[in-house]
C-alpha cells in the first residue's frame, strides 16, 4: 500500500536465487525479494553486505552467475535495453560532470534519456528549482560543495521521471537539513506508483521511509517485512523508562518497583534511571506515579519506549548494525 | 531501426558536446599540446636541420608535413588518460545505467579529439609557416593531406581508447598510452630517409603506419606521386579502427568494477 492509497498493479522488481561472486568472495548468495509497484523498499544492512551488488545488479551494471532479476517485467540480463529508460540511478558517489555546469549536467542526462532537447532543458530547470541550485546552475559542478553535488546527483536521476529510482545510500554523508530534504524527495515518488528502491545503514532511516525492509547480511537477506511487522516479530519489547530527579535514591526505588515490574529491573546508578518490560503498555504508569508519589520521589522523566530496528538488528543478527560496519 | 540509428548519432553528438566543452574549460590540455609541439618543431629545425643531409630540400620543407603527422600520434595518447579517467569515476556507473547507445561514450571522446587534431595541425601549419615552410602544390592537395592526418588521429585514438579501458588506472594508461608511440615516430622516414638506417631497423621502418603517413602527406605538400603510400596508410586507419573498436566497445560492455 503506498501512501496515496492508490492500488499499484505489476511487482516492479522481482530477483529469484540471485548468486554473484567475485573470485572467491561470495557477494550474494541466492537472494530472493519481490518490490511492489508504489512503495518504498528499504534494503538494509552493514558494509559489504551485498547492498551495493545487488544495486548495480538490477540497473544492469553488473551480470548476476545465476538466478533472474526483472525490472519492470524486463530481464535485466536479457532485456537491459528495456531497462535503463524506466530507471534512475545514483550512486554511493556523486556522478556528476565537474566541467560542466549543473544546468549543462542535467541537460545531457535528459537528451540521454532521449527525452528531446526542448524537455531536456525544461525539466533541469525544474529539477535544478527543486532542489535549490536555481542560484548554481550556470556554475561549475566543480565549485559545488559536497551536499549540493549530491542534490544534483539525485536531480540527475530523477530526469526522466524514473518509474523505479535506485538509491544507493543515499543520505551518507549530507547534513541533517538536507537529509531530511531528501526524505521528502523519495516518499513524493512512491506517489503514482512510481517506486523507490534505497539502500542504507541507518536503522532510522528505514524506519522513516520504507513500506518494506529487508534486512541484509553476508550477502543473504535474512529478514523482511514492514517496520512493523519487523519489530513485532524480532524487536522485543515496549518497556517502561524513568529517570528520578534525586540520582541517589535509585537503588532504593528499583526494589520499590520490583512489585509492579513484569520482568528484570533495569537500573543506572549513575544516570539516576530505571527501565523494565511494560507489555501491558500506558496502564502501568498510573500504577508507578501512584507509588513512587506516596514515598515522596520526584521524576525528571518518565515514558514508555517502543522497540526500534536496532533492536530488531541486535536480535537477529547478534550484533548492532554499527559493530558490524566498524569491522571494515 | 531508423530511429535507433537517430538516438545514436544524437547520444555521440551529446558525448561528443560534453568532451569538447571539457576542452574549452580546461584550456591547458590543448595549451600543453601545442606548446609541446612548437618547441619540437624549432628545436628540430634550427639544432638538427644544418645537419641532416635530404637531399638539397629545405629541412622543415622535408620534416614539417611528417611533423604534423607527428603531433597528432602524440595527442592521442592523452586520450587513453582521458578514458581511464572517466572509467575511475562514478559517472561511468551513471553512463551505463542510461539508455543511451554503447558506443557513445567511446565515439564522443574520439570525436572530440580528431577537432583537437584538427585545431592543433591548422595551428602547426602557421608556425610552419613563419619558420619558412610552403606547400609547394597549393592549398589542394594540402587540404586533402590535413584530413588524411586526422583520419589517422582517429585510427590511433581509438587504440589510446582500448589501451585506456583496458588499463583501468590513470597513472598506467599515462605511461601505456605513450610509450608505444615513440619507436612508431622515430623509427619512420619522418625524420631521416630510412636508408640511413640499419637494415633490421629498415624493416619496421618500412611496416610502421608512421611512414606511409608521412610519405603520403610529404608528397601532397611536393606534389611528387603518393599512390603506393596512400594505400597503405588507408589500409592501416582502416585495419586500426575496425581492430581497436570492437574490442574496446566489447570492453566497455563487460565492465564490471
Amino acid at each position: 500500500m503506498n501512501q496515496n492509497n492508490v492500488v499499484c498493479e505489476n511487482a516492479a522488481i522481482q530477483v529469484d536465487g540471485v548468486h554473484k561472486s567475485f573470485g572467491k568472495v561470495k557477494a550474494l548468495s541466492g537472494i530472493d525479494i519481490q518490490v511492489d509497484s508504489g512503495i518504498v523498499f528499504a534494503l538494509l544492512g552493514p558494509n559489504g553486505s551485498g547492498k551495493t551488488t545487488l544495486i548495480r545488479i538490477l540497473t544492469t551494471l553488473l551480470r548476476p552467475d545465476s538466478g533472474t532479476a526483472t525490472v519492470g517485467g524486463f530481464d535485466v540480463e536479457r532485456e537491459p535495453a528495456s531497462v535503463r529508460p524506466i530507471i534512475g540511478l545514483a550512486g554511493q558517489y556523486p556522478a556528476v560532470d565537474e566541467n560542466l555546469t549543473g544546468k549543462e549536467n542535467l541537460e545531457m542526462i535528459g537528451r540521454l534519456y532521449h527525452i528531446g532537447k526542448k524537455q531536456s532543458i525544461l525539466r533541469a530547470t525544474e529539477l535544478l528549482e527543486y532542489f535549490e541550485l536555481s542560484d548554481a546552475a550556470n556554475r561549475r559542478a566543480k565549485t559545488y560543495s559536497g551536499g549540493m553535488r549530491r542534490r544534483l546527483d539525485l536531480a540527475a536521476a530523477l530526469v526522466a521521471n524514473p518509474s523505479l529510482l535506485f538509491l544507493d545510500e543515499p543520505t551518507t554523508g549530507l547534513d541533517p537539513r538536507s537529509r531530511i530534504g531528501l526524505w521528502e524527495v523519495i516518499k513524493s515518488q512512491a506517489k503514482q506508483c512510481n517506486s523507490v528502491f534505497l539502500t542504507t545503514q541507518y536503522l532510522e532511516e528505514a524506519d522513516r521511509l520504507a513500506d518494506r525492509i529487508a534486512i541484509m547480511e553476508k550477502g543473504k537477506i535474512i529478514q523482511e517485512g514492514t517496520p512493523q511487522e519487523l519489530k513485532d516479530c524480532c524487536g522485543g519489547e515496549t518497556r517502561v523508562k524513568m529517570r528520578l530527579t534525586d540520582r541517589s535514591q535509585t537503588s532504593r526505588v528499583a526494589e520499590l518497583l520490583e512489585e509492579i515490574a513484569q520482568g528484570k529491573v533495569n537500573q543506572n546508578n549513575e544516570m539516576g534511571e530505571i527501565s523494565f518490560p511494560a507489555p501491558g503498555g500506558t496502564s502501568v504508569l498510573t500504577d508507578i506515579v501512584r507509588k513512587l508519589d506516596a514515598d515522596g520521589i520526584e521524576l525528571a522523566e518518565l515514558g514508555l519506549t517502543q522497540p526500534t530496528l536496532d533492536d530488531v538488528f541486535l536480535s537477529i543478527t547478534g550484533h548492532t548494525a554499527e559493530e558490524e560496519a566498524g569491522k571494515d | 531501426m531508423r530511429r535507433k540509428i537517430l538516438e545514436t548519432l544524437s547520444d555521440i553528438w551529446v558525448m561528443t558536446q560534453r568532451d569538447v566543452r571539457r576542452y574549452l574549460r580546461l584550456p591547458q590540455l590543448l595549451l600543453t599540446n601545442i606548446i609541446l609541439n612548437v618547441v619540437l618543431l624549432i628545436l628540430f629545425n634550427y639544432v638538427f636541420g644544418g645537419a641532416i643531409q635530404t637531399g638539397g630540400v629545405a629541412y622543415i620543407q622535408y620534416f614539417l608535413p611528417g611533423f604534423l603527422a607527428q603531433s597528432v600520434v602524440f595527442g592521442s595518447t592523452q586520450t587513453s588518460v582521458g578514458i581511464s579517467e572517466d572509467l575511475s569515476k562514478g559517472l561511468i556507473d551513471r553512463f551505463r545505467s542510461l539508455p543511451m547507445a554503447r558506443i557513445a561514450l567511446l565515439s564522443g571522446r574520439v570525436v572530440s579529439d580528431a577537432l583537437r587534431y584538427l585545431t592543433l595541425i591548422v595551428i602547426m601549419i602557421g608556425v610552419g609557416y613563419a619558420a619558412g615552410f610552403r606547400f609547394e602544390a597549393g592549398f589542394g592537395p594540402a587540404f586533402l593531406g590535413i584530413w588524411l592526418i586526422v583520419l589517422f588521429g582517429i585510427a590511433l585514438t581509438w587504440v589510446g581508447v582500448f589501451i585506456g579501458i583496458s588499463v583501468k588506472d590513470v597513472e598506467t594508461a599515462q605511461v601505456a598510452g605513450f610509450v608505444w608511440v615513440f619507436p612508431l615516430v622515430f623509427a619512420s622516414s619522418l625524420y631521416v630517409p630510412i636508408e640511413t638506417m640499419p637494415s633490421w631497423l629498415q624493416v619496421f621502418a618500412e611496416i610502421n603506419p608512421v611512414t606511409p603517413m608521412v610519405d603520403t602527406i610529404r608528397g601532397l605538400s611536393w606534389g611528387t606521386d603518393i599512390s603506393s603510400s596512400l594505400w597503405k596508410i588507408l589500409a592501416w586507419d582502416a585495419g586500426l579502427i575496425f581492430i581497436t573498436l570492437p574490442l574496446a566497445l566489447r570492453k566497455y560492455r563487460l565492465l564490471t568494477h
